[in-house]
């Protein structure tokens, strides 16, 4: 049996593909199953525009955060709306492209999604399906190498929900601590965490120098996002959580479904 | 028979640990064509062992450090039997050659200057072991490694030597003439098939004889090839007796008895006890260090933190003298579980410290024995280790006593007198690596011609190799070595008794006889039975040597203990044990020790 | 005269193993050369505290003399034992018996990404060739006062990559190779990638070799999915602290239109 791969001519005959027996299908079914659920989630959210915003509790979702078009809900529009009407789809779409993109190029969810959906490989040892492999050599994917730029773009995003976050506790002239608030500052907090633990960010910070010993503040700034990149993944997984449950208070929310507890 | 594959050189190293690969740099440097054959891969080569550091005195941390106290030091910890010259060579050029690692890629640790960080070690009066972490040989390797790529030095890798090659000219002995060095005969572990090498120089840097030994820290590897191969072409053999019994080889579990423990650990704080928790080492402080050595533990713990007002902990003293103290402790009842003492370090230091100072300590604990030593002590007990004796060299050059024949490192006898301190075997390998190689490519240059093999020493050497195949149902090699190993272990082992040598040398004597009649199984491809029963000659010459000359030595000094002869004699003192072999009789004279010079002596006096 | 061993014997230093704890176990170990070759059954002992490497030992004692198994130190600190046990990457002298699941059997085969030779040795030769392939370390003069000065904390990130013992499961388990034997020409491999990583970030080095890495040494052919990062018996963070920091220099100079603007991606900085 001539073939390609683990079973190329000169190495070892052994039939199977993998001999592993330990369950090395549960990560990647895991990652599967949950990505492509946010994806249909975020998708129809994104694209329905409707109650993404609760006027009464100052809520905006997320995923319409900066809200930039004149389609906004009145008071959601924290920046004004300097798109205007031109564009005629979703307000979400505009902004959801940052993340979308930091997260599509970001080099732990390439290696989540290169196992889970390409299967390229599934997991450690386990032989791939496909018989040609460049990698990320050519287009498309050699789009990933603009990691940093997504980086860059998407940063203010956290900040941005924060302020929505905190524009819910200051509403109207008064305080008032509702749950829904605590909901955005905690997607705030997480994805801004996320953000900063990127291996981008490291390489910026620092990564880049020889002599850390000549930059005593860069190389601060790198020890602190080294730390934090060591939960890189852990972070990934938590911030897309947080921002996808925050959606989803919101949504119930502005439906009326139920009503935001708060003290104040 | 297929044609047999030959190769051309002018220098040829045997063996690619640190000695090999430095010698093969410096015989390339000098214009000689050279080439490095090996048991194993590159970079696999005993010398990854070797964890604590590279003895050179830079004086980076204490600037009182030279080459003069390190000298003295390396005298004293050998019981000055040491060879003086080599002894002197070593501390003049140890940091000349540690900066050229770094010239080459060795990333060391760095003091707060930048410089060359230095620690401390057992027997050394300064701080002065380079080091990188817990894996300075693993560093050494990689860095002449990677030199030796950049040049382009053939390296022939999982090819055994199994004979040297000479032009026949000398006495008759294994069914060849001795001679001068015309070259190598080996197999290639892969194929079987067997390769010759025309050289005129050729390099031993095979290493030691650990594999001869029960529980040991040597790898398969170290089955006393240079040694043996040295021997069979009429080249002398130096105090076979001196072994070093490294005092802390893991006890458990028993599959890794035997691996060391590096004495890092006990440079950075750790200490050893017995199962009643006492620090035992107090009792054990010989006349000889009492000088510089605390007695007391409150002194002992200043000492880390002000190096100049106190004197060393007592564990820091010669490795001989704290394995002959763990030993009696274990004979008197207060050792382990398993049989050895209780190394402590978890009580002494932070986690965070003992994993930043021994990573692979930590790793090798926690994933061999299961043992977190940042909690719990380690169990430890002496392992063989090193062999100070070796082939007979002429100081300056590495000559052996053929011509054309060189031995660096291990492999060669004298420079470490009757002990080795820890962090000299390294600083050994780079020193008398590079002056092999110089020796060697000067003389293969001096040359007018080279020396051929002689006629009928290949079809000899082939006979030999091919002998395990020829017989049928003989023993299993594996199992003559396990008794061998057993028989070494217990009869010649860290405790010496004249009766038990004597049995040790009748064991020896059947076991050469049944050497003669292993078979091996299967054909010539990648065979280690095979192999095995190759090597099997080569650590049984090696094992009876050792024997021998243990016997013969009446006194105990550094590795070498005599129950019935307890004390150091003076006489023995200024004694050299030289040991040949001719076709299997293996025989033994005494010679003077070379003398110091006074303006080397005086060193001596000032100390006192 | 008998030679025994036990633990009243303290001058051995060698007691004897509590065969309390021993029991028999079911090895499938993998015999055959380039042409053929297939699982074969032992039955085996093992003792309380043994590695694979050691049931290995034992079954080429006592029943394969001839079997073919390549290591050295059996302490983790050579990376010559490296072969697959139940389908993982592992180095069999560092993968203890009480870590494998009680009472499965135990499959043992060499590794699959390189030729084999015989048994559990395969040809490594594709890794020595790789390392032929990378500029050599070119240090800068020494300072006036003839030293090398380099910081402790300039030396770390190198000298965790130098932690290397070259056991090449990296270079085994990656599937750029791995599952596409193709591509061995144009890809150096993990244990590469930390090595030009290493030297890239050297504080004396001179060389550039960060075009080198993405052009001739298939930088860009990884895909970062980390099994070379899972394997390590040394624990290298090969994937985030040597693959990811290179490319993210290479996208300095060839990548970032910023950089190119700013003229700053035409050679190595050295800062």
């Amino acid at each position: 049996m001539a073939g390609t791969g683990v079973f190329s001519p000169g190495r070892a005959k052994i039939e199977a593909r993998t001999l592993r027996r330990d369950r090395w299908w549960l990560e990647p079914a895991i990652t599967f199953t949950v990505f492509t659920a946010f994806i249909i989630y975020s998708t129809i959210r994104a694209f329905w525009d409707v109650n993404i915003y609760s006027a009464e509790d100052h809520l905006l979702s997320p995923f319409y955060s900066p809200c930039l078009t004149n389609d906004c809900p009145e008071g959601a529009s924290h920046l004004g709306t300097p798109v205007g009407d031109w564009f005629p789809l979703s307000p979400a779409l505009l902004i959801l492209i940052l993340p979308l993109g930091f997260r599509m190029t970001c080099y732990y969810y390439r290696k989540a999604y290169y196992r889970a959906f390409w299967l390229s490989p599934p997991a450690c040892a386990v032989a791939e399906p496909h018989t040609k492999y460049t990698g990320e050599t050519r287009f498309p994917l050699i789009f990933q190498n603009a990691h940093r730029w997504f980086f860059w773009l998407s940063l203010p995003l956290p900040i941005l929900i924060g302020y929505d976050g905190i524009d819910a506790i200051y509403a109207d002239g008064e305080w008032k601590f509702g749950l829904g608030a605590l909901v955005l500052l905690v997607a705030a907090v997480t994805l801004l965490a996320y953000s900063l633990s990127c291996h981008s960010c490291r390489h910026i910070m620092g990564g880049r120098l020889n002599h850390f010993s000549k930059h005593p503040i860069r190389y601060w700034g790198w020890t602190q996002v080294t730390k934090l990149n060591g939960k890189h993944m852990q972070l990934a997984w938590i911030s897309l959580i947080a921002v996808w449950f925050a959606d989803f208070y919101v949504l119930m929310v502005a439906a009326d479904v139920f009503g935001d507890p708060h003290i104040g | 028979m297929t044609e047999l594959e030959r190769h051309s050189y002018d220098v040829l190293v045997i063996g690619a640990g640190g000695a090999g690969l430095r010698a093969a740099i410096a015989a390339h440097e000098a214009g000689a064509r050279t080439a490095v054959v090996c048991k194993s891969l590159l970079g696999k080569a005993h010398t990854v062992m070797a964890e604590g550091g590279i003895a050179a005195a830079m004086g980076n941390v204490w600037p009182e450090d030279n080459w003069k106290v390190h000298f003295r030091d390396t005298m004293r910890g050998g019981k000055m039997l040491n060879n003086w010259r080599m002894a002197q060579l070593h501390a003049q050029e140890a940091p000349s050659r540690v900066w050229e690692l770094e010239e080459w890629g060795a990333l060391f640790d760095r003091t707060k200057d930048g410089l060359i960080s230095q620690r401390d070690f057992g027997g050394h009066r300064y701080a002065r072991l380079a080091h990188v972490g817990d894996r300075t040989g693993l560093e050494m390797i990689r860095t002449l490694q990677q030199r030796v790529v950049a040049l382009g030095i053939d390296v022939y890798m999982e090819c055994t030597i199994t004979r040297l090659l000479t032009d026949g000219t000398g006495e008759a002995a294994h069914g060849a003439n001795r001679g001068n060095i015309a070259g190598a005969f080996g197999y290639w572990r892969e194929t079987g098939r067997f390769v010759a090498f025309d050289a005129p120089a050729v390099i031993l840097a095979t290493g030691g004889i650990g594999k001869t030994f029960k529980v040991t820290s040597n790898s398969w590897e170290y089955s006393g090839d240079g040694h043996a191969l040295a021997a069979r072409v009429g080249g002398t053999l130096l105090n076979m007796e001196f072994i070093q019994f490294h005092p802390t080889g893991m006890v458990w579990p028993p599959s890794v008895r035997g691996i060391l423990v590096t004495e890092s650990v006990r440079g950075d704080g750790g200490i050893l006890k017995n199962s009643d928790g006492k620090r035992f080492m107090f009792d054990y402080i010989p006349e000889f260090f009492k000088a510089d050595t605390a007695d007391t533990e409150a002194e002992a713990d200043r000492w880390y933190e002000d190096k100049t007002n106190n004197r060393r902990p007592p564990e820091l003293l010669p490795r001989d003298e704290v394995a002959r103290a763990i030993n009696a402790e274990v004979k008197a009842g207060r050792g382990t579980p398993a049989g050895g003492a209780f190394l402590d370090i978890a009580s002494r230091r932070t986690p965070e410290y003992i994993r930043k100072r021994l990573p692979s300590m930590y790793h090798q604990f926690k994933e061999l024995a299961d043992v977190d030593i940042t909690a719990e002590p380690m169990e430890v007990g002496p392992t063989c280790h090193y062999i100070m004796g070796g082939v007979e060299v002429e100081p300056d050059t590495a000559a052996a006593m053929v011509p054309g024949l060189y031995a660096a490192g291990e492999v060669a006898g004298g420079m470490h007198g009757s002990n080795r301190l820890g962090g000299n075997s390294l600083s050994d390998l780079i020193v008398f690596g590079k002056r092999a190689g110089d020796a060697a490519a000067d003389y293969a240059k001096g040359l007018g011609s080279a020396p051929k093999a002689a006629d009928g020493q290949i079809e000899v050497a082939s006979k030999e190799a091919l002998a395990p195949f020829e017989r049928e149902g003989g023993e299993n090699p594996y199992a003559l070595h396990q008794e061998l190993q057993t028989t070494m272990n217990l009869l010649v082992g860290i405790i010496r008794d004249a009766d038990e040598m004597r049995d040790a040398l009748a064991k020896l004597q059947e076991f050469k006889d049944r050497a003669k009649n292993v078979t091996v199984e299967g054909n010539r491809m990648f065979n280690p039975g095979w192999h095995l029963a190759v090597d099997l000659n080569n650590m049984l010459l090696c094992s009876e040597m050792v024997a021998k000359a243990a016997l013969e030595r009446e006194e105990s000094r550094g590795g070498h203990t005599r129950n019935d002869f307890p004390k150091a004699d003076p006489e023995w003192g200024s004694k050299n044990l030289i040991l040949s072999e001719k076709d299997g009789e293996v025989s033994l004279v005494h010679k003077p020790l070379p003398v110091m010079p006074d303006d080397l002596k005086v060193l001596f006096e000032e100390s006192k | 005269m008998t030679i025994t061993e036990s633990a009243n014997n303290p001058k051995a230093f060698a007691p004897g193993v509590d065969k309390s704890k021993s029991y028999q176990a079911n090895f499938k170990v993998w015999r055959g050369n380039s042409e053929t070759g297939a699982l074969q059954d032992y039955s085996v002992e093992v003792n309380d505290g043994e590695v694979v490497l050691d049931i290995i030992f034992r079954i080429q004692a006592d029943q394969a003399n001839d079997m073919a198994v390549r290591w050295n130190c059996k302490a983790g600190k050579c990376g010559s034992c490296s072969a697959e046990i139940n389908g993982r990457p592992r180095l069999m002298c560092m993968t203890r018996m009480s870590a494998l699941p009680p009472g499965e059997e135990v499959v043992v085969t060499p590794m699959r990404a390189f030729p084999v030779i015989k048994d559990l040795v395969t040809d490594v030769s594709f890794n020595y060739e790789k390392a032929k392939q990378i500029p050599a370390f070119a240090p800068k003069p020494r300072e006036a006062d003839g030293t090398y000065r380099m910081q402790q904390i300039d030396v770390e990130r190198g000298q965790e990559f130098r932690k290397c013992i070259e056991c090449f499961m990296c270079q085994n388990v990656c599937h750029v190779v791995r599952d596409h034997e193709e591509n061995k020409k144009s890809f150096a491999g993990p244990r590469f990638f930390i090595r030009l990583a290493e030297l890239d970030m050297h504080p004396l080095d001179t060389n550039d070799r960060q075009m080198l890495a993405q052009e001739k040494h298939g930088l860009g052919m990884c895909n970062i999915t980390k099994c070379c990062t899972e394997v390590c018996p040394e624990h290298i963070k090969i994937t985030d602290n040597g693959i990811i920091p290179l490319k993210e220099r290479v996208v300095d100079r060839k990548y970032d239109p910023l950089f190119k603007i700013l003229g700053l991606s035409k050679k190595k900085t050295n800062d």
